[in-house]
């Protein structure tokens, strides 16, 4: 059996930087488990720019934006595995791995960082009919395919769901020689950042249906033809609004869903809304010692704010295996936030005023588009915070920054609600 | 005086900008939450501008293509001339991040390079 | 010149085939798909019925009942997955309590064994889950659930072990008398031979018609199903029916022997005999009907939904047995549910009656058994790291969802009748199967079979065909 202090699953953009930040807060024996054959995780296949504003300063690409988080891996000398899959976590902290070379093996750890990411939503989970020819990726898939193999999946391409992958994988195919040819999206609004739709479509004429799916798939081998049609406010389709393309390729990019299968059976309490784990500030799950951060938590919408709350992940661990920190043991003074109209969930979802920092930054997505709004928080029946906004949409995270003074002084405090007020 | 309405790219937020115009002089900016806005803006009415990003096949190493990007950004219609440019590029192992692998690509006199340490 | 030639690969096909191969005798199987099976047999609800639904006295009451009787000792003998985890048929309204008792009545004639019909009381002991509405039921412990591709795959990987020839992409287009033998025009070529089995499922009427003028008509009936992920494991533990009924046929709920949970079918009659697209209204129906026999069932697990195409004969009977207007020629036609249940049975009957038709002596050399892939996840851990020690691609997981390792794709690459396909692989190692669907698994095996294969990936497809995955390399076109 090894043993380790702090056991990190995942080497992507969550788990080196967490890596990094439980080293740089003075824990030494740490140990990254990563399936690929590489660390950087998914971030290896977004090679395109528009990554690292807030974190470096500059626009990188997704690679190297990796790069600079595992050279820091590298200078502090923190180990790693690769090609690494972690099979089982006991509630012991007992981590069950396995790999080539060393066959399965046992790790003890002190603390556990859950950092696996997310997948992609498939057509079985979206209920599109038609076929189930070749053709059909999510868009995820046709990324690493095209980016990182060199392969083109297809020539003719109908995309559903305007995602930021989706919407990136528009523009990447069409460089490389493809013609995408719609862009159809279920709901009224973009799911993807507003720069992407710009860059990504308009620069290349690519149209965006919006409230549009796909209602028919043909071809028996290869995809052949898409038939999308309109969607009324029910989202089901709106009959003689079809509108059928002859393609070779349907791309899927309708959403991801956190991977936290190991959690499950670990006994982490999940978010029935983010499907991740419900955590405290210190991003510790309802398992003592367990930490999760990036998108296994939630699905962020920029990489930046991933590193930042796995710094954090990987700071608190590292408290906790050095000072025993036992958070749960304080939870009693743990004060809930709750998210309500319009705000669909919070993280973390509940805030210790003894326990925190100066400042905490609170993440969450709202429900629908809200223009000219106002993002409210209330300490029990009194507002403290009304940010106005021209427009949240569902795409894009959204944050108010709790401070501790303010926290702390509120008297007899047993709830923070987070809504998204109308003008 | 001709308005011009646009999305910002400059940074994910996406800001709405409003460009006034006088035969294609920019007259001024607004929306802009910061001076990337500005820029833009400006650039984008006059002379738009991409980061191209691309990957090419490299031999002999760990993977089987390298990630590139355009080392600045180029005119938007030198888009294709470039991907044009690329075709059939391969390079050997090793490939570090910032490596050159097309200089004055397309005419533009902008190097493509690598994004990714490919060993 | 083959003794036997047998049209399709499908799971009566391969039976009939494996059971042949216990004689001295040339057998050929020809299969218009790249892969053994690729039709009905792959899209069904994988169900081992007890025999109480066919009609008393009919070939396909004895073959189901039999064929019940016969699958756990084969599941042994050819390794694959089989569970008799026993059948509900679900009573919902309390004047239709006779149906259950007709249906019971049934069963016992046709010989089902330890049939009871249960109360309330027990149904909701043995399925929590169950709705509020039921009020009884019938309850056949015999029932049970199978690996339908593993089943398929297993006798013709044993057919192939004892000598049966495979010849995949060969589509039979004509068929001709000649000399007292038959020719067997295919796409590939002419095949003589001096017995024909007619196993072609949907198609069993094309080739039947073409030697008879009794005409067969079979009509695809399509089923639509919706699988659910394995985190519902549980949420049913028997095959739950709902008793057919003025208020309409139901759909089934059952655990898989994997896991999953399946909903389905739905029965909609069509003309086009590869239509195994899903509609929406299929889908809707399936999420409608679903909730009738079990309360709060997590539909939104879905993580695929799939057709089928039963073989439906108009005398809705299987018709198993050498033509009289055409000798030689042996039909195993209308091969509908309970098919898949029949199939040890089926198998049986074919090889019997071309026995003796031919006279044929016994294979010495046959050899039953046959050893699945090796699943690593029934091993100990202890035992799991000497394999990955012995082979270390039993230590590289390609299908993160299903946990599928290196060691078993390349498994099912080698073996006889290997996978050609993601789909082949899919079908023997469930690469691909899981929750993601094959979205970060299929670049990786596309890697592995290329290279088992020794082919450029570009060359490797879904399912045969021009089922490929990759069209090109980037910028090839600009």
């Amino acid at each position: 059996m090894l043993n380790y202090d702090i056991v990190i699953v995942g080497g992507g953009p969550a788990g080196l930087a967490a890596a990094v930040s439980a080293k740089r807060s003075g824990v030494e024996s740490i140990l990254v488990l990563e399936r690929d054959k590489e660390l950087g995780g998914i971030l290896n296949q977004c090679i395109h720019n528009g990554f690292g504003l807030h974190t470096f300063k500059e626009e990188l690409t997704g690679p190297e934006y990796a790069g600079r988080f595992i050279e820091q891996l590298e200078e502090e000398k923190i180990e790693y595995k690769l090609n690494t899959m972690v099979m089982d976590i006991a509630d012991n902290k007992v981590v069950t791995a396995m790999n080539r070379e060393e066959g399965m093996f046992e790790i003890q750890a002190k603390a556990i960082v859950l950092a696996m990411g997310c997948r992609e939503r498939s057509r079985g989970a979206l209920n599109i009919p038609g076929y189930r020819p070749a053709g059909i990726y999510s868009a995820g898939t046709a990324q690493r395919l095209v980016n990182m193999e060199g392969y083109m999946p297809g020539r003719e391409v109908v995309i559903l769901g305007s995602g930021d992958i989706g919407l990136i994988m528009a523009r990447r195919m069409t460089l490389e020689g493809a013609k995408v040819k719609v862009v159809a999206e279920l709901m009224p609004y973009s799911g993807g950042l507003k720069r992407n739709i710009v860059q990504c479509l308009d620069d290349y004429g690519i149209p965006l249906k919006l409230s549009h799916t796909v209602v028919d798939i043909e071809g028996k081998e290869r995809v052949e033809a898409i038939t999308i049609a309109e969607v009324g406010p029910d989202r089901r389709p709106v009959p003689g609004t079809e509108e059928r393309y002859t393609c070779d390729t349907l791309l899927l990019s309708c959403g991801l869903i956190p991977e936290n299968e190991l959690s499950r059976s670990l006994g982490v309490e999940m978010s029935p809304v983010t499907s991740g784990p419900l955590v405290n500030e210190c991003l510790e799950t309802n398992v003592e010692g367990v930490f999760a951060c990036g998108n296994v938590l939630h699905v962020h919408d920029l990489v930046d704010f991933v590193s930042e709350e796995a710094s954090a992940a990987g700071k608190h661990a590292a408290e906790y295996v050095l000072n025993g920190a036992k958070h749960q043991e304080s939870s009693a003074k743990d004060i809930p936030i709750v998210a309500v109209e319009g705000a669909r969930y919070t993280v973390p979802k509940s805030i210790n005023p003894d326990r925190m920092d100066e400042k905490h930054t609170v993440r969450f997505r709202v429900g629908d588009v809200y223009k000219n709004c106002y993002v409210s928080v209330y300490l029990n029946e009194e507002r403290i915070i009304h940010k106005k906004r021209p427009v949240v949409a569902p795409g894009e995270m959204e944050e108010v920054v709790l401070k501790k003074e303010e926290l702390a002084a509120f008297s007899n405090l047993s709830q923070i609600t987070v809504k998204i007020e109308e003008a | 005086m001709e308005t011009r309405e646009l999305i910002c790219i400059g940074c994910p937020m996406g800001c709405p900008l409003k460009v006034e115009m006088n035969n294609d002089e920019v007259v001024s900016v607004s929306g802009n939450t910061c001076k990337r806005g500005d820029v833009y803006a400006r650039k984008e009415v006059t002379n738009p501008t991409r980061i191209v990003t691309s990957s090419v096949i490299v031999e002999g190493g760990s993977l089987a293509a390298v990630s590139v990007k355009t080392k600045e950004d180029i005119p938007k219609g030198k888009i294709f001339d470039i991907m044009k440019d690329l075709k059939g590029v391969k390079v050997q192992a090793p490939v570090h991040i910032g490596d050159v692998i097309v200089s004055d690509v397309a005419g533009t006199g902008v190097d493509i390079i690598a994004t990714k340490n490919v060993l | 010149m083959y003794d036997v030639v047998i049209i399709g690969a499908g799971v009566s096909g391969s039976a009939s085939a494996r059971e042949l191969s216990r004689y001295k005798l040339n057998v050929c199987v020809v299969e218009k798909e790249e892969d053994v099976c690729c039709g009905t047999s792959k899209a069904n609800s994988a169900i081992v019925h007890a025999g109480f639904d066919a009609e008393a006295g009919s070939l396909m009451a004895k073959l189901n009942v039999e064929g019940n009787q016969m699958m756990e000792e084969l599941s042994k003998e050819l390794d694959f997955h089989y569970k008799n985890n026993g059948s509900l048929v679900v009573c919902l309204h309390e004047e239709e309590k006779p149906n259950l008792q007709e249906l019971y009545d049934r069963g016992i004639k046709n010989g089902v064994k330890d049939l009871r019909i249960i109360d309330r009381d027990e149904l909701v002991k043995l399925e929590p889950n169950i709705s509020d509405e039921a009020v009884a039921a019938l309850y056949a412990p015999t029932g049970g659930i199978v690996c339908p591709f593993g089943m398929n795959i297993a006798f013709a990987e044993n057919a192939a072990t004892n000598g049966v020839e495979f010849k995949f992409d060969t589509e039979v287009t004509g068929l001709e008398k000649k000399d007292g033998s038959w020719v067997v025009k295919t796409n590939q070529g002419e095949i003589e031979t001096r017995y024909v089995v007619n196993a072609a499922g949907v198609h069993a009427d094309k080739f039947h018609n073409m030697v008879s003028d009794k005409k067969l008509h079979i009509t695809p009936r399509r089923g639509d199903y919706c699988l659910l992920d394995r985190s519902t494991e549980g949420f049913v533990t028997h095959t739950i029916f709902q008793l057919p009924s003025k208020f309409g046929k139901g759909v089934l709920v059952t655990p898989t022997v994997h896991g999953n949970t399946l909903v389905g079918p739905t029965a909609i009659d069509i003309e086009n005999k590869e239509g195994t697209n899903t509609t929406q209204e299929g889908i809707d129906e399936l999420i409608n009907k679903a909730g009738t026999t079990v309360k709060g069932l997590p539909i939104r697990q879905v993580i695929t939904s799939f057709a089928g195409l039963r073989a439906h004969e108009d005398g809705h009977e299987f018709y198993i047995g050498e033509l009289e207007e055409a000798k030689g020629f042996i039909d195993c036609a209308g091969i509908e549910s309970p098919g898949l249940t029949s199939a040890p049975a089926i198998g049986k009957m074919v090889a019997e009656i071309v026995k003796e038709l031919t006279g044929a002596e016994a294979n010495p050399d046959f050899n039953g058994s046959r050893k699945g892939i090796l699943d690593p996840k029934t091993l100990s851990n202890e035992e799991r790291a000497a394999l990955i020690k012995e082979n270390p691609a039993y230590g590289n997981i390609i299908c993160r969802c299903e946990m599928i390792t290196e060691g078993e794709i390349i498994d099912a690459i080698k073996r006889p009748l290997g996978a050609k396909s993601l789909d082949g692989v899919k079908r023997r190692t469930r690469a691909g199967m899981g929750r993601c669907q094959s979205g970060f698994c299929s670049p990786r095996t596309i890697e592995i079979l290329a290279r088992e294969h020794g082919v450029d990936p570009a060359e490797i497809t879904k399912a045969g065909g021009n089922s490929k995955i990759i069209v090109g390399i980037n910028k090839d076109r600009i």
